[in-house]
């Protein structure tokens, strides 16, 4: 097909596997577009730090997604960021996305790549105190909380890393959980303990958010008693987690109960030429060189099945 | 110093001077952080298609930011990016932490009307 809109494959998120992707396949010289909702680079642009990545001692995350969508476009890549999927056909020989914008793109393989979102509380107040308060981001709006009294909300290593982190700040960081125990690694947990800073509600969740131009407190649910107590401060920081993006995907690939999409050890999805890679792939373990891994391994799947299309 | 292609506000003086000068004024106050990056983003990609609107950065940490920083519109915030609109050099609008391009859409068709064609 001769269309200037019609693409070898489509990737649809632009995280780093995403990104790994494109590089791999307009390397392997294939008409490669790259569309995501957000800023290449997706949910590692939101890490200050990346210490882990193997070749690099420290880097950013946002100059990290930023060389890799470099790298793509290097290669030939088409990276469109921002950009509103409304429809799309998955089925068939030639798939289609349309954008907001009014456009239509084919292609005849398609990597989706949506990763995750952070969990929210979905709480009273939530959205009215984001921003004035209730944050999900230590290093953006820690400064904020200099010399102040707050909640840390989650049990995890980014809660309990962040919580460490925010007594750069506050004076006193409680940490709320609704477990009895930290589902954190025990050098997370042990480092927590021992900051004098800090202080742990377990078994308890945050019921709702109260103020009134900028946040004054929360109410604490006990989840064993169902007592609930109010608890004034002046900063909340969320770190539950994160949920897959992958909602518009219902019905159309398989999924899980978690949301999660089902790929094969090929990153291969229930539909021919459809493949799937990076945080939003049911999996165990989400780190950026896990979602490194799976666009690697879908880029060349997807391309092994537009070589057997050829060879048909 | 702020890594982006938009246009830089450095002080509060050039500030009055340009929303004195253009009607919509659009002004994303912040630093190089995971919050404020993906709404420099979306200024650059709107700013091509919302061609009766300008859009500027400025360095939050630049204490000549206190125009935005102390404004009335954004007492209470606490979250990074501070992001204002300005129509006919009055501060109409402001929202704190990072927003999403159709939140910033929103905004901005609503405050100064849609992009023609």
């Amino acid at each position: 097909m001769e269309n200037s809109n019609h693409y070898d494959v489509i990737i649809l998120g632009g995280g780093p596997a995403g990104l790994t992707a494109a590089i791999y396949l307009s390397r392997a010289r294939l008409k490669t577009l790259l569309l995501t909702d957000g800023t290449p680079g997706g949910q590692m642009t939101l890490t200050h730090e990346i210490a882990n990545y193997p070749g690099i001692e420290k880097i950013n995350g946002y100059m990290l997604g930023s060389v890799m969508k470099k790298q793509a476009a290097s290669f030939g890549a088409v990276v469109k960021g921002n950009t509103e999927i409304i429809s799309f056909a998955f089925e068939g020989a030639t798939k289609s996305v349309t954008t907001a914008d009014g456009q239509t793109y084919t292609s005849d393989a398609v990597i989706l790549a949506p990763g995750g979102r952070s969990r929210t509380l979905g709480v009273p107040g939530e959205d009215t105190f984001k921003g004035r308060g209730i944050s999900y981001c230590a290093t953006c709006d820690g400064d904020f909380f200099t010399g102040k009294e707050i909640v840390v909300v989650g049990g995890g290593n980014s809660a309990l890393e962040e919580a460490v982190s925010l007594t750069k700040y506050a004076t006193k960081v409680t940490v709320v959980h609704q477990f009895d125990h930290f589902q954190a690694f025990q050098y997370a947990v042990d480092e927590a303990k021992a900051n004098p800073k800090i202080s742990f509600v377990m078994s308890s969740t945050i019921a709702s958010f109260y103020g009134d131009e900028k946040l004054e407190g929360v109410t604490i649910k006990n989840l064993d008693t169902g007592e609930e107590t109010d608890f004034s401060t002046d900063g909340v920081f969320i770190f539950i987690g994160y949920v897959p993006n992958t909602e518009w995907l219902k019905g159309v690939v398989n999924i899980n109960e978690r949301g999660e999409i089902i790929a094969g050890a090929d990153m291969s999805t229930n539909l021919a030429g459809v493949y799937a890679a990076g945080d939003a792939n049911a999996k165990r373990y989400r780190q950026v060189t896990t979602a490194v891994a799976d666009g690697t391994i879908a880029a060349m799947a997807a391309a092994d099945y537009l070589h057997s299309l050829k060879r048909r | 110093m702020l890594y982006t292609n938009l246009n830089h506000v450095e002080s509060a003086a050039q500030l009055e001077k340009i929303i004195s000068e253009n009607e919509n004024v659009m002004v994303c106050c912040g630093r190089m952080g995971p919050m404020c990056i993906p709404v420099y983003d979306i200024m650059e990609e709107l700013e091509k298609v919302y061609t009766h609107v300008k859009f500027f950065d400025m360095e939050f940490d630049n204490p000549e930011a206190q125009i935005i920083r102390n404004a009335p519109l954004t007492r209470g915030f606490m979250g990074l990016p501070y992001t204002v609109y300005y129509k006919n050099g009055e501060m109409v609008k402001a929202t704190t932490s990072i927003q999403s391009m159709p939140q910033v859409k929103a905004i901005l068709d609503s405050e100064f009307g849609q992009p023609t064609a």
